[in-house]
């Protein structure tokens, strides 16, 4: 299969900060393609110069073989963008801005009628159709901007930080939403700051940091550099901290991974039954443990695991190597 | 998957979404249509936007006839007869900044960025607005008219004459709003906007000869405000409304527009496509 999009050392500055340092991608046709990172490493940067919103100040991007900027047109023609905050208007109510966009890319009164019912239908946004956005709830807000991407199926679809701000349950509709378009054969290019986000959807990642692609595979292989599974462990009391991190470390040597709460612990593990030799250990020395979990390493321990910094807390530029 | 209830089947949506081709993008003229239709269905959901083209008109031509009237022309009803088509020029010259907040609200909230990735005619949804607000333009236009009406104000030129000045302060007013559209795609609020726009228009309406004649001004001041367009403007509004020749006036104030537009409008245009 070819190349959906593919960009090469893209470098773009605003003012005195780098958004961007040599970001190279490349995104197969048909996939889920998610772009792991925290606020403020390029993720959205990168999407907008895709949807031919933003000029690169250096390096070079094609969607689906035409130049972002050189054949702009022919891009936003092939593709469709849902952004972080909401591109709809407040003020028009649900059938409004459908039928708005689908006249804009040239249906006729008709039939963005016609596709506008059918998308809010199909986005169980029916009942609220005649309503103003504005009204609409979080999760509603983002289906009916995720429909006006869809009056005319893109090619690519650019979703930025699709579920951030969102409860549970509208989460999960969104998830489900993606699923059922990249079925269609839509390429899906998302944006997340959770790691169980981008493993539940996307089949391939790249993890973005202050501006570089600083890793990028299927999840189980950025996974599997983290480790399996992680141990989160809370005590009862944070002096018996320095303890429990010998015990656990002589169970699992430098499984350790920084956590900046004094009452928790996390650990990597190679394997779940690593979990109840490290409860054992700590039961005979005594340390009193409040709740423990296993699970999937954060998005700050995979992180951690890859650059040596939280999230978070990026390392000051003057303490860089 | 009662995580997913309200939405269809597997099957509905596939229907949906399966639709892959795409329509020919829109014309530029369907598109400026669509846009301005939106403007108009704004005005629908919101009309307190229009607010400022009711209230604002009706406020000033009330205020200026009745404090100025009996100093400046012996009585307001005579006033009015020269006041009138400048409160006109006035009021739908300050109208304009209300194009750059709108602008402003449309960039900040993200619904600008939906258009530009759109494959249609870049200019359209700054031209789709002006043409929205040339409407407000004209809705504020015909109640200064009514107002004016009411108070005394008897237009010499007739029917006609009112129709033609009007055309012609909508001319300006749109020429006027590429400004405040630039201004608009600059700063960052709706409010700075305002704040900005108005230490152009306050010196661009008083410094002009829309309340007093220019004779009655020290000679430096008639120097300035002698060139100001909007004394020009003001100026050929009255002499359309009142029958009396206008044709330089005319003229200059269509030069004016003209490079204002041929200016500002390019440079709007750039800093659209650009980035924000």
């Amino acid at each position: 299969m070819s190349d959906a999009i593919e960009t090469s050392g893209l470098i773009k500055t605003f003012g005195t900060t780098r958004a961007l340092d040599g970001v190279d991608l490349r995104i197969r046709e048909g996939s889920v393609y998610g772009l792991l990172g925290p606020n403020g490493a390029g993720k959205t940067t990168t999407i907008r110069i895709l949807a031919t919103l933003l000029r690169p100040d250096a390096g070079s991007a094609t969607v689906l073989g035409h130049d972002v900027v050189r054949d702009a047109r022919r891009v936003r023609e092939k593709v469709s963008l849902t952004g972080q905050y909401a591109s709809v208007d407040e003020d028009l109510t649900g059938t409004e801005n459908l039928v708005l966009v689908g006249r804009l890319l040239g249906l006729s009164w008709r039939d963005a009628r016609r596709r506008s019912a059918e998308l809010l239908e199909a986005f169980g946004l029916a009942e609220a159709a005649g309503r103003q956005v504005m009204t609409y709830s979080g999760g509603m807000r983002r289906r009916i901007d995720i429909a006006a991407s869809l009056v005319a199926i893109p090619e690519i679809l650019f979703l930025d930080e699709p579920t951030t701000g969102l409860d549970p349950r509208s989460r999960n509709q969104v998830w489900e939403l993606v699923r059922r378009i990249a079925a269609e054969g839509t390429t899906v290019l998302l944006t997340t700051q959770y790691l169980d986000e981008a493993d539940r959807l996307a089949e391939r990642l790249a993890v973005i940091d202050q501006g570089r692609v600083i890793a990028e595979g299927t999840s189980r292989e950025l996974k599997a550099s983290v480790g399996a599974s992680a141990m989160h462990l809370r005590l009862t009391s944070a002096e018996q901290r320095a303890t429990a991190q010998e015990l656990i470390h002589r169970v699992l040597g430098d499984g350790l991974l920084a956590v900046t709460d004094p009452m928790e612990l996390a650990a990597r593990l190679e394997n779940p039954a690593q979990a109840a030799q490290v409860l054992a250990v700590l039961m005979q020395g005594r340390v009193e443990v409040a709740e423990f979990s296993v699970g999937n390493p954060s998005l700050d321990e995979v992180f951690l695991a890859l650059t040596g910094h939280t999230a978070e807390h990026p390392v000051p530029e003057e303490a860089k190597p | 998957m009662t995580a997913v209830d309200v939405l269809p089947s597997g099957e509905r949506t596939h229907q949906l979404l399966g639709m892959r081709a795409r329509p020919r993008p829109a014309s530029a003229l369907s598109s400026v249509t669509t846009l301005a239709w939106r403007a108009m269905l704004k005005i629908k959901h919101v009309p307190f936007q229009l607010f400022d083209v009711t209230v604002m008109p009706i406020m000033f031509t009330l205020l200026f006839t009745y404090i100025f009237g009996g100093a400046l022309a012996g009585s307001p009803r005579e006033y009015i007869q020269y006041l009138l088509p400048g409160i006109l020029v006035q009021t739908v010259v300050f109208i304009t900044v209300y194009t750059g907040m709108g602008l402003n609200t449309d960039i900040t909230k993200g619904l600008f960025d939906r258009f530009r990735s759109l494959p249609m005619w870049q200019p359209a949804p700054l031209l789709g607005a002006l043409a929205g607000d040339l409407f407000r333009y004209s809705v504020a236009s015909a109640l200064i008219m009514i107002m004016g009406l009411i108070l005394g104000f008897r237009p010499q030129g007739g029917a006609i004459g009112v129709l033609l000045a009007i055309a012609l302060v909508l001319v300006f007013a749109f020429a006027l709003s590429w400004l405040w559209i630039i201004v608009g795609m600059l700063v960052r609020t709706p409010e700075s906007v305002m704040t900005t726009s108005f230490i152009f228009l306050m010196p661009l309406t008083f410094a002009s000869n829309i309340f007093v004649e220019l004779s009655t001004m020290p000679g430096w001041l008639q120097a300035v405000v002698g060139r100001n367009p909007v004394t020009y403007l003001a100026n050929a509004s009255r002499g359309l409304m009142h029958g009396q020749p206008a044709g330089t006036d005319v003229m200059w104030v269509l030069v004016a527009s003209a490079v204002i537009v041929l200016v500002a409008a390019p440079v709007a245009m750039r800093m659209y496509r650009k980035e924000r």
